[in-house]
């Protein structure tokens, strides 16, 4: 046996995690120069193609000046959203976020997804009002002006469409990017007023158990939301990763529900009504209410459940030859912070453990990595997310057997059902192209 | 008198309800209800914010096909947009189209959504009678009313839709 196949061995033998060449996080780290040879059977020997380096151009001449809001470079300008209704017909025009194309855990402002069921408000931030009141002691109007005043907070959290990853419900895998099936999540850190505050100054009548929300878009979109929610951890978000709320994103403000489905969190609010009952607005006795097999449905889902998805690699993003690679992606709970994500190489068969990027925040997304070596055959790849209330992303045939699926293949862009949490598999073929498949 | 003994100071002083009594800015401006009466337009299952007045599906009729049927069709059959009437059994599949005839649970949602949302070219441009009236003719057309029922605030909330009873909490602990 040649010396490097024999090191090849070894390490294989100790580093295995899983099956299908799932590695422990230690090995890239540790194993240098030798395991990297070993791994990925090239040697670290100057290659043919290798040239002495020189300065290129740009580091002959001076560069720009800053501009006073900057702009990506112009080598990135493919990484944007993809839109549902480019032209602005008169229905609802989705956005969605290209994870495969980011990394880290938050998500950037102009990438976030937005849903808009009536177009952007052009809202004049002097003029616009928030105004609580129903069954309040004192109702009262407030400017941005005021709440900017106000003690504020920051969180990251992440928000989530209910019918994010509606194409898992069909039947078949659809053949599409991870930002096509899960593009209507992302992440930020969100900033501004707890409602508790604004509700303690309004004082509440013990009668009321609910609030509804409204926007000042055009449709006045408006949902029902408990009251126990409004008082644990809402906010009147007025910041988005530091800078004022993109206008997709609610400008000037928002409701913030950590972890509840993203038509919860009401952009351009304008009113807050404390009620007895929920209103059984459009959106949550409709559209947010999904059928079950049988023909009942589900009412106030509200949650966010558990979830992941790996992002790198994933449909777009070809293997490009045998070797090692960083199987990474995404995970997040409605119910609080992610306590193990467990990845699989071998669809299911067998796995291992996932690091996850410090800090792991509750109702935020978490970035999980798994070491991998791909040795050029099949592979199937899975992740599996835990959160710390216990739950579990259900596998496909559990999720199925409970929610069921589609009769026909739908169109990528149409929501067959809603609140979609299971497994998002992956397989590689012998040329590294990675396919959607259910496993 | 330093800042800290402000709320006892409120307290002492009998300045109004618990409300006036928080140690936060109190930057809010005080609201009297006419002040907010051109933006409540919610209105609950029961009937609660329905407006004064009245209509019928002939009076529907009319106002459907000037201003209605541009998008949802003749009668609201379905055009552009959603069909308004009608609607499979929802046994049929979890992707089972969902309207106002099969799933719908409260017959005040569909004055609602009128009334704040269409037409989508001129949202709130119609009177509350025209959107009794609406809400007449598609219940009507659904045969979920008589063809000669007025809608109003008494009559509305006590329509049964018949998909009342198909829903099951998620999460009953959450509300």
């Amino acid at each position: 046996m040649e010396p490097k196949d024999r090191a090849k061995e070894e390490l294989e033998r100790l580093e295995a995690v899983a099956g299908n060449g799932l590695l422990g996080r230690r090995a890239f780290l540790r194993g240098g120069a030798a395991f990297t040879a070993a791994v990925t059977g090239y040697t670290l020997a100057r290659s043919a193609g290798a040239a002495p380096l020189t300065d290129d151009p740009w580091s002959l001449v001076p560069g720009a000046i800053s501009p006073p809001y900057e702009q990506r470079s112009r080598f990135e300008g493919k990484v944007v959203r993809t839109l549902s209704n480019p032209k602005g017909e008169t229905r609802t025009s989705h956005a969605r976020t290209p994870h495969q194309l980011i990394n880290g855990t938050f998500t950037p402002n102009g990438l976030h997804f937005t849903i808009v069921h009536s177009g952007t408000p052009d809202i004049d931030p002097d003029k616009h009002r928030l105004v609580i009141h129903g069954l309040v002691k004192r109702p009262l109007a407030f400017t941005l002006d005021a709440l900017a005043r106000y003690p504020m907070v920051s969180r990251m959290t992440f928000v989530e469409c209910g019918g994010n990853s509606a194409p898992m419900f069909s039947k078949e895998p659809i053949q599409a990017s991870v930002q096509a099936l899960h593009g209507l999540a992302s992440c930020a850190e969100w900033t501004g007023v707890p409602l508790s505050t604004l509700l303690e100054e309004t004082g509440i009548d013990p009668k009321a158990k609910w609030l509804v929300a409204e926007g000042a878009d055009s449709l006045a979109l408006s949902r029902s939301v408990p009251l126990t929610k409004a008082l644990d951890d809402a906010m009147i978000a007025l910041y988005q990763n530091g800078e004022r709320l993109m206008p997709g994103n609610g400008y000037p403000m928002r409701l913030l529900l950590p972890g509840w489905e993203g038509n919860m969190n009401v952009k351009f609010l304008r009113r807050l009504k404390l009620v007895e009952a929920p209103a059984m607005s459009y959106y949550e006795t409709r559209t947010y209410s999904q059928l079950l097999p049988g023909g009942k449905a589900y009412r106030f889902y509200f949650l966010q459940e558990v979830k992941s998805f790996i992002t790198h690699p994933s449909p777009g993003l070809a293997l490009k030859g045998p070797g090692y690679y960083e199987i990474s992606g995404i995970a997040y709970s409605g119910n609080g912070r992610i306590s193990k994500v467990m990845v699989s190489a071998d669809g299911g068969q067998s796995w291992a453990q996932a690091a996850l990027q410090a800090p792991v925040l509750s109702k935020a997304f978490t970035r999980f990595r798994m070491p991998w070596r791909w040795d050029g055959g099949p592979a199937v790849l899975q992740s599996r997310a835990w959160d710390e209330a216990g739950n579990v992303q259900p596998t496909r045939a559990q999720f199925v057997a409970q929610r069921g699926e589609t009769h026909k293949v739908p169109n990528v862009l149409a929501f067959p059902n809603q609140h979609y949490n299971s497994l998002t598999s992956w397989a590689i073929d012998g040329k590294g192209e990675v396919k959607h498949v259910y496993a | 008198m330093s800042t800290p003994k402000l709320p006892a100071m409120a307290l002492a002083l009998g300045l109004g309800s618990g409300a006036a009594l928080a140690a936060g800015p109190n930057l809010g401006i005080p609201l009297e209800p006419a002040d907010i009466a051109a933006w409540d337009i919610s209105i609950q299952p029961d009937g609660t914010g329905l407006p004064i007045g009245g209509g019928t599906p002939a009076q529907g009729a009319r106002i459907f096909a000037q201003k209605c049927a541009l998008c949802h069709g003749e009668n609201g059959k379905g055009g552009v947009f959603a069909a308004l009437v009608g609607g499979a059994p929802l046994s049929g599949g979890i992707d089972t189209p969902k309207t106002i005839a099969n799933f719908w649970g409260y017959p005040t949602t569909v004055f609602d959504f009128i009334r704040r949302a269409m037409p989508w070219q001129q949202p709130r441009s119609l009177t509350d009678n025209e959107v009794y009236a609406l809400t007449a003719f598609i219940l009507a057309q659904n045969k979920l009313i008589g063809e000669d029922d007025s809608m109003n605030a008494e009559t509305l909330p006590k329509v049964r839709m018949p998909n009342r009873d198909g829903f099951i909490i998620r999460f009953p602990d959450k509300i």
